[in-house]
């Protein structure tokens, strides 16, 4: 039985977020759940779709985030409870149809919890969605700590069934990822059936017609709705206070910040000066309980990541209350004394703290700063992100980075999301010269494959992973075929959302729950929009360049397939398919004149050098036995022989 | 509940991504949980398998959570599966009085295996660990592991060396309270008498 199952009211778990939040899922009777996997969003689905059976929900992991806020959106227009999952960038996808939600109003409770990741930990960026919540006017809670995590995910359901809005719930990297103590409550026994009713009055969003026509109707309906929020906000139960009576410095902050704040006013002894009024809601402000808190204090600080979100909004109620409250003065991220990127931390927030009231923060001592940072330097040897070994997209860049060197065009390849991103990396070859959104890499290219009438000669490739394809490279590799732009487009199919924890997306056999579910054949999609299709296997090193170089004798849109189940899935992780060597007679070491190809610039983390022998070597515990270095050595002293255990002992 | 050296008590469990990082410091949370104590686990997983540093900080406390990110220079014990790791870890949350285990087995970087950086000899590794802590073990988790047959069980064996230095209220009747949620009957001796190596590794 799944942890998140195990436990009855009262008893106390150590739970990450995200699995506090799926507890709460189920203390709150949610009955459909649909998101698209990312860090740090995915372990709530993953913690669901293991209990779905034994809680009679519908769990899935959908081909995207806006048709997933779709999928739950339809739990929630039939009257059932339904929660939505995925990282900031899903909040983008999603945002068009959540601007349409936001105003034709949901019926059962309905909550999309959306995860940023300041400091860009496991992203390409760290943008934030909190803006999202004011721009479609949708309420949003944050979490401040662990039990939070979870009751606030009912309290959150309540609201929402009491204005029939979505609610926005935010959750970051520090607090999804991080474990903490929780309290568990009780999971309901009730379930709601499934009716859609739309025989009522059409203006009526609980019988009508699911709309958001007339504006001059639904906008200010939706106002009506932010302003019943807002004052629900005011004693909600979530926000609270911790300090003195009348404190000289007020911190206002929300999420895992409040953690880093409580720590900061600790590490300073500053609990009898400084309060700290952690919000749980985060917009729209309460206006009221902000005013009872500024009236008291002269100086406020706000710690929130990234952007000055919480400080500009409460700016606004500040220079409105100014005329009965006085003016305050407010510290946070517009004056810097907070950074206005990456995340914070119990010492940066101290660092601000100690500023403002002349506390002391103790330091190390200097001589060991001077020592320690030497030895780091010396000590620690960069470690930067690489491809596993045994995994098939180092294979793949290796076929295309050696390829487009040969053909002498200054050929390209245009990237995007996946663990295949860090082919931008110049120890990864350097391969990838673009990365941005998720199918963006074959966009790109099918722009790029347009310009040859302003003169542009160079070959582009774009690389799509097999969840990314289903996400939103159909629609790129469609553009591309319609309009004919001279492209190819590799998609790399390792057989599931590997980077995210291998999540199934629509061309596997099996979805969220486990059940067996139609796989879209993604060879025949491509014919199907029109491209030209080859399939290889990107441990056939030869063969898949010989193929990579016809591809670039030809014209149009072209689409290369390369199948390989990523080294970490379930059924091949441990498995060798073959033993490897390197045979030391035949490695000519340094003389050979390969400039150390295998460990210099190959780069698999299970080919070492032997600065004794001065030889290449396999490191037996880290090699997945691939084979593919065999191809590479112009010396042949890489060999393979078909492995004979097959699986490495489990511990 | 017995009062800690230190209120927080600031754990670190680091390594490179696939060494067990994430369970070990899972295992040793909940056994400090069954004790009683607020416990924050902080971490990022990022780049726990693809070849990164992965750290893990545990909080432990008698009575605040504190937040998933250990203050700079605030550790008082720091785990390390990997010596140059060690050595990363000191440099933000080292300090005079620290004490390190550390698994003297290095992994090699990409960076390292190109040639584009030098990973220190083991004398080197020794020396800086010793000046910059205020006291170190070091200990051959993952020979010790291979020899029992599978180098996973090194995180297990420095559960067990953390448990040996006497520095938290650890002892093996708790691992195995824990360790009995999740593993299968067949494992679970294997992994008690890994906890059992890594104890004497450091027991007085």
């Amino acid at each position: 039985m799944s942890a998140i199952l195990k436990g009855k009211k009262g008893e106390q778990r150590l739970l990450m977020g995200n699995e506090a939040i799926a507890r709460g899922a189920l203390e709150a009777g949610v009955q459909v759940v649909a998101g698209y996997p990312g860090t740090p969003s995915s372990d709530i689905i993953e913690n669901l779709s293991r209990v779905a059976k034994d809680r009679n929900m519908y769990v899935e992991w959908s081909v995207n985030e806006k048709v997933a806020a779709e999928v739950a959106a339809a739990g929630s227009l039939a009257g059932l409870r339904s929660m939505c999952t995925m990282k900031m960038n899903g909040v983008h996808v999603a945002s068009d149809f959540l601007l349409h939600l936001a105003l034709s109003g949901t019926r059962g409770g309905m909550v999309l919890v959306a995860c940023d990741d300041p400091n860009a930990h496991s992203s390409q960026h760290e943008g934030e969605m909190r803006h999202f919540a004011q721009m479609l006017e949708i309420p949003l809670l944050e979490p401040g700590n662990f039990q939070d995590a979870k009751d606030l995910i009912k309290w959150a359901y309540e609201l929402s069934e009491e204005l029939r809005s979505i609610i926005f719930i935010r959750s970051t990297t520090r607090l999804s990822h991080a474990s903490g103590q929780v309290i568990l409550n009780e999971l309901p026994q009730t379930e709601r059936k499934a009716v859609f009713s739309y025989n009522g009055f059409i203006l009526d969003q609980m019988t009508g017609s699911v709309i958001t026509l007339p504006i001059f109707f639904k906008h200010p309906q939706l106002q009506e709705k932010i302003k019943k929020a807002e004052q629900r906000f005011e004693s909600c139960p979530f926000n609270s206070y911790t300090g003195p009576e009348n404190p000289e410095v007020l911190i206002l902050t929300s999420s895992a910040c409040n953690l880093y704040s409580i720590e900061a006013v600790h590490l300073l002894g500053l609990q009898s000066r400084v309060g700290i009024l952690k919000l749980a809601t985060t917009w729209p402000l309460p206006k009221g309980l902000i005013r009872k808190h500024l009236q008291k204090v002269g100086l406020v600080l706000v710690v929130e990541e990234v952007l000055p979100f919480l400080e500009e909004n409460l700016k606004v109620l500040a220079y409105e209350m100014a005329s009965e409250i006085g003016i305050k003065r407010i510290l946070g991220k517009r004056d810097g004394i907070l950074p206005g990127f990456g995340e914070m931390s119990p010492s940066l927030v101290a660092g601000a703290l100690a500023k403002i009231t002349g506390a002391k923060l103790d330091q190390r001592p200097e001589e060991y700063e001077k020592k320690v940072a030497e030895r780091v330097f010396f000590g620690a040897p960069a470690r930067d992100w690489t491809f596993c070994p045994g995994c098939p997209h180092r294979a793949t860049l290796w076929s295309i980075e050696n390829v487009l060197q040969m053909d002498h065009r200054q050929g390209f390849v245009c990237g995007d999301v996946g663990c295949y991103t860090m082919g931008l990396s110049p120890i990864n070859f350097g391969t990838l010269k673009t990365a941005h959104a998720m199918g963006s890499g074959t966009g790109l290219a099918g722009g790029f494959g347009k310009l040859e009438q302003f003169g542009m000669e160079q070959p582009v490739f774009s690389v799509c992973g097999d969840s990314t394809f289903f996400h939103s490279g159909i629609p790129a590799l469609a553009n591309a075929v319609h309009h004919g732009a001279n492209m190819i487009m590799v998609i790399l199919d390792n057989s599931g959302t590997a980077m995210t924890g291998f999540q199934p997306h629509p061309g596997i056999e099996k979805n969220a729950m486990g059940d067996i579910a139609k796989a879209i054949d993604i060879a025949k999609v491509c014919e199907a929009i029109g491209a030209k299709v080859r399939i290889s296997d990107p441990f056939e090193v030869e063969k898949t360049q010989e193929i990579l170089f016809q591809l670039l004798e030809e014209k149009g849109t072209r689409v290369l397939i390369l199948k390989q189940v990523c080294a970490l899935s379930p059924e091949k992780k441990g498995v060798k398919k073959f033993e490897m060597i390197v045979d030391a007679k035949r490695c000519l070491g340094e003389e050979c004149g390969c400039n150390r190809l295998c460990t210099r610039i190959f780069h698999c983390p299970g080919l070492v050098w032997d600065k004794e022998t001065k030889k290449a070597r396999i490191d037996p515990i880290l090699c997945a036995g691939c084979g593919v270095c065999a191809s590479i050595c112009p010396a042949k002293a890489i060999q393979k022989t078909p492995a004979t255990s097959g699986k490495k002992e489990a511990a | 509940m017995k009062p800690l050296k230190s209120n927080p008590y600031n754990l670190v469990i680091t390594g490179v991504g696939g060494q067990g990082n994430v369970m070990a410091s899972r295992v040793i949370g909940n056994m400090l949980s069954i004790l009683g104590y607020r416990v924050t686990i902080g971490e990022t997983f990022g780049a726990s398998q693809r070849g990164g540093a992965v750290r893990s900080d545990l909080r432990i406390s008698e009575d605040i959570t504190f937040s998933p990110q250990i203050p700079k220079g605030g550790a008082h014990m720091i785990v390390a599966m990997e010596p140059a790791e060690a050595i990363r870890v000191l440099g933000q949350l080292g300090n005079p009085d620290v004490q390190v285990i550390c698994n003297m087995r290095p992994i090699h970087s990409v960076n390292v295996i190109s040639g584009e950086f030098t990973y220190p000899t083991e004398e080197q590794h020794r020396q800086w660990l010793s000046e910059l802590s205020g006291r170190v073990w070091f200990v051959n988790t993952t020979d010790e592991a291979v020899k029992m047959g599978n180098p996973i069980l090194s995180n297990i064996m420095l559960i067990g060396a953390l448990a040996g230095t006497g520095d938290l209220p650890l002892d093996r009747s708790l691992f195995e309270t824990v360790i009995a949620h999740w593993l299968s009957a067949d494992k679970l001796e294997k992994n008690l008498a890994a906890f059992d190596k890594g104890m004497a590794m450091t027991m007085q």
